[in-house]
């Protein structure tokens, strides 16, 4: 690991501002990405701004009848939060098939958004990866690449976007709010907070340098079926091949959003219009999987019709 | 028996300069910038960090690499907790901060400046057994048991978990209450990697001291 400096802050406008100050500098949440990549010296901070005791810890009602769920609300924590498990429970159930027990423990809201990609050769220092060296190239394609991603790829990058939260975020609507360094607040629609690849793959969100996640707010509840299913290869503690967040009404129109998929987490709203039969085809469309991750395909789809269907029976 | 002292005097400085490697050069450009013999590189200053570890609380000054894990084993010299990957995949070094488990080699020591720590040494010793480190004997819940500390810390923040309510991926109604369950356990347990392969044996320990019976001995 690189040496760094570290510094604790006190209040959220505090860490914006050091992290203006400090060339080099980066936040610390729960630390269970952000020191996993620094150990392998893929992420080099010179400066740590230390966010674990800033407040921000809260999950509030807000006016709408919604909720305001703080950055630093560890993963566990908003799991078994009761709004959330009865409101909110495509949201619990994403966080727990995720991570660990121990893991999501120390995860939090902020980090878990903002976590890098699983790409094999991200995490091979001796490997070309746009996304880690910009311009470098991308060993993945041509590579080892049966978990990434078929939706919103690039010829820089195929990576796909690893959270399971961020999916159920995406069905519900949610709205991330920020702070920057001179204390000017912001409020992004997570539909726009991901960023596709494009031809600069480094550049992963709508954040600015020093800018600090506070909040993610819920609108209010909706109403239906609410289900997390998540495919992979053992049965827990591994992450997405497939996933679908959805919320599913008695009878009308079905909200879906697809994980282990796109290079963001994966939601068309205008192919939840029709029939359930072929929402799949409608939301697939445009993908260019590789020959090995072409199985993501049959398996998104039918893993997509099987909970349409056990939701409305 | 190794002289530990020497042994910990070794590891402790190669620690707190991050490693050999890095203590190496690190010396050199002190050498190079000619800074004062008894100044401590400026770019890493130490910091002052203050656990309750085990109940006994304790400052030392660390590099801020260093990770809790890194600190348990060479600075409080608590070797009970182990390394196994050292990047949260495998839960060996598993140990409970606040009330909660975590992986203590994916947080960094000076994070948890003055909280509350048990190690697998807190839970119990020789002759006060803690009930889950007894049922892990009774029940041989290890083979190697390189796993066995994590195991038993993640085991005893386990159950705690499922009373207070906590659901996870096995719980069916996620807004019901979740009962005790072997389904439950696994589950919550997939966090703790056994390359022994104790699984069998390590549920039997847990029914049992959740009050279940389980198994052969059911
Ligand atoms: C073995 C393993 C298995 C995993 N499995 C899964 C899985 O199945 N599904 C899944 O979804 N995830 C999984 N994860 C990832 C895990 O969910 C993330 O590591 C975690 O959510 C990151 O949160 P954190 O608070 O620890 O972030 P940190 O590591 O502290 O930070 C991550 C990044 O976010 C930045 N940051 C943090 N907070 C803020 C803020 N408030 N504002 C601005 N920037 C901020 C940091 O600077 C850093 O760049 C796994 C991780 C491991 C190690
Ligand atoms: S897919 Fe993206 S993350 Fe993986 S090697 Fe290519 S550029 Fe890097
Ligand atoms: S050593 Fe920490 S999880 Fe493996
Ligand atoms: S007992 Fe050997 S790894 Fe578990």
């Amino acid at each position: 690991m690189k040496a760094f400096t570290y510094e604790r802050a006190a209040t959220p406008a505090e860490a914006a501002a050091a992290a203006a100050r400090t060339p080099g500098a980066k936040f610390i949440a729960g630390g269970t990405n952000l020191l996993d990549l620094m150990k392998l010296e893929i992420e080099t901070p010179r400066h740590l701004i230390d966010v674990n005791r800033i407040g921000l810890d809260k999950v509030e009602d807000t006016p709408d009848g919604g909720l305001r769920i703080g950055a630093l609300v560890r993963n566990t924590d908003l799991a078994a939060h009761p709004r959330v498990r009865r409101d909110y429970a495509v949201l619990t159930r994403a966080l727990v098939s995720g991570a660990s027990g121990q893991l999501r423990n120390k995860a939090t809201t902020g980090g878990n958004l903002l976590q890098r990609v699983r790409c094999p050769y991200f995490y091979d220092t001796a490997k070309p990866c746009n996304k880690r060296k910009p311009g470098s190239g991308c060993a993945a394609i041509g590579g080892f690449n049966r978990g990434l991603a078929v939706l919103g790829t690039s010829e820089a990058c195929i990576a796909q976007h690893p959270s399971d939260m961020a999916v159920a975020m995406r069905v519900l609507d949610a709205m991330v709010e920020t702070v920057k360094p001179d204390g000017a607040t912001r409020t992004i629609p997570i539909a726009d907070f991901h960023k596709l690849p494009g031809t600069t793959p480094h550049i992963e969100n709508a954040l600015e340098a020093g800018e600090l996640i506070t909040a993610v707010t819920l609108p209010a509840p909706v109403t239906g079926t609410h289900v997390y299913r998540k495919v992979r290869d053992r049965s827990s503690y591994a992450f997405a091949l497939v996933s679908v967040a959805a919320i599913v009404p008695s009878d009308g129109r079905a909200r879906v959003a697809l994980g282990g998929v796109g290079t963001k987490p994966w939601r068309v709203e205008s192919a939840e219009a029709g029939d359930d039969a072929g929402m799949g085809k409608r939301i697939l469309a445009g993908a260019k999987p590789t020959t090995q991750n072409a199985f993501k395909l049959p398996l998104a789809e039918r893993t997509l019709t099987a909970v349409l269907a056990d939701a409305r029976s | 028996m190794m002289p530990t002292s020497t042994a910990f005097d070794v590891s402790r400085r190669g620690v707190l300069a991050g490693g050999v490697a890095t203590a190496a050069t690190a010396s050199v450009s002190i050498a190079a910038d000619a800074a004062p013999q008894s100044a401590p590189a400026s770019a890493e200053p130490r910091v002052p960090v203050t656990l309750k570890v085990n109940g006994k609380s304790n400052r030392v000054d660390l590099d801020p690499r260093t990770t809790l894990l890194d600190a348990l084993r060479e600075h409080w010299k608590l070797t009970g907790t182990k390394k196994g990957c050292d990047h949260g995949q495998c839960g060996a070094c598993t140990v409970i901060v606040e009330g909660r488990r975590i992986n203590s080699c994916l947080t960094l020591a000076v994070m948890h400046d003055g909280e509350a720590v048990t190690t697998i040494e807190g839970l119990g010793e020789p002759g006060d057994l803690h009930p889950m480190q007894a049922a892990f004997v009774e029940h041989d819940g290890y083979q190697c048991g390189y796993c066995t500390p994590g195991q038993i810390c993640s085991a005893v923040a386990v159950l705690d978990e499922i009373k207070a309510g906590i659901p996870s991926h096995a719980t069916a109604d996620v807004a019901a209450q979740p009962a005790f369950s072997i389904e439950e356990v696994k589950e919550r347990m997939s966090g703790n990697i056994c390359r022994c392969g104790a699984y069998a044996n390590i549920f039997d320990a847990i029914a049992d001291v959740a009050g279940e019976a389980r198994g052969a001995r059911a």
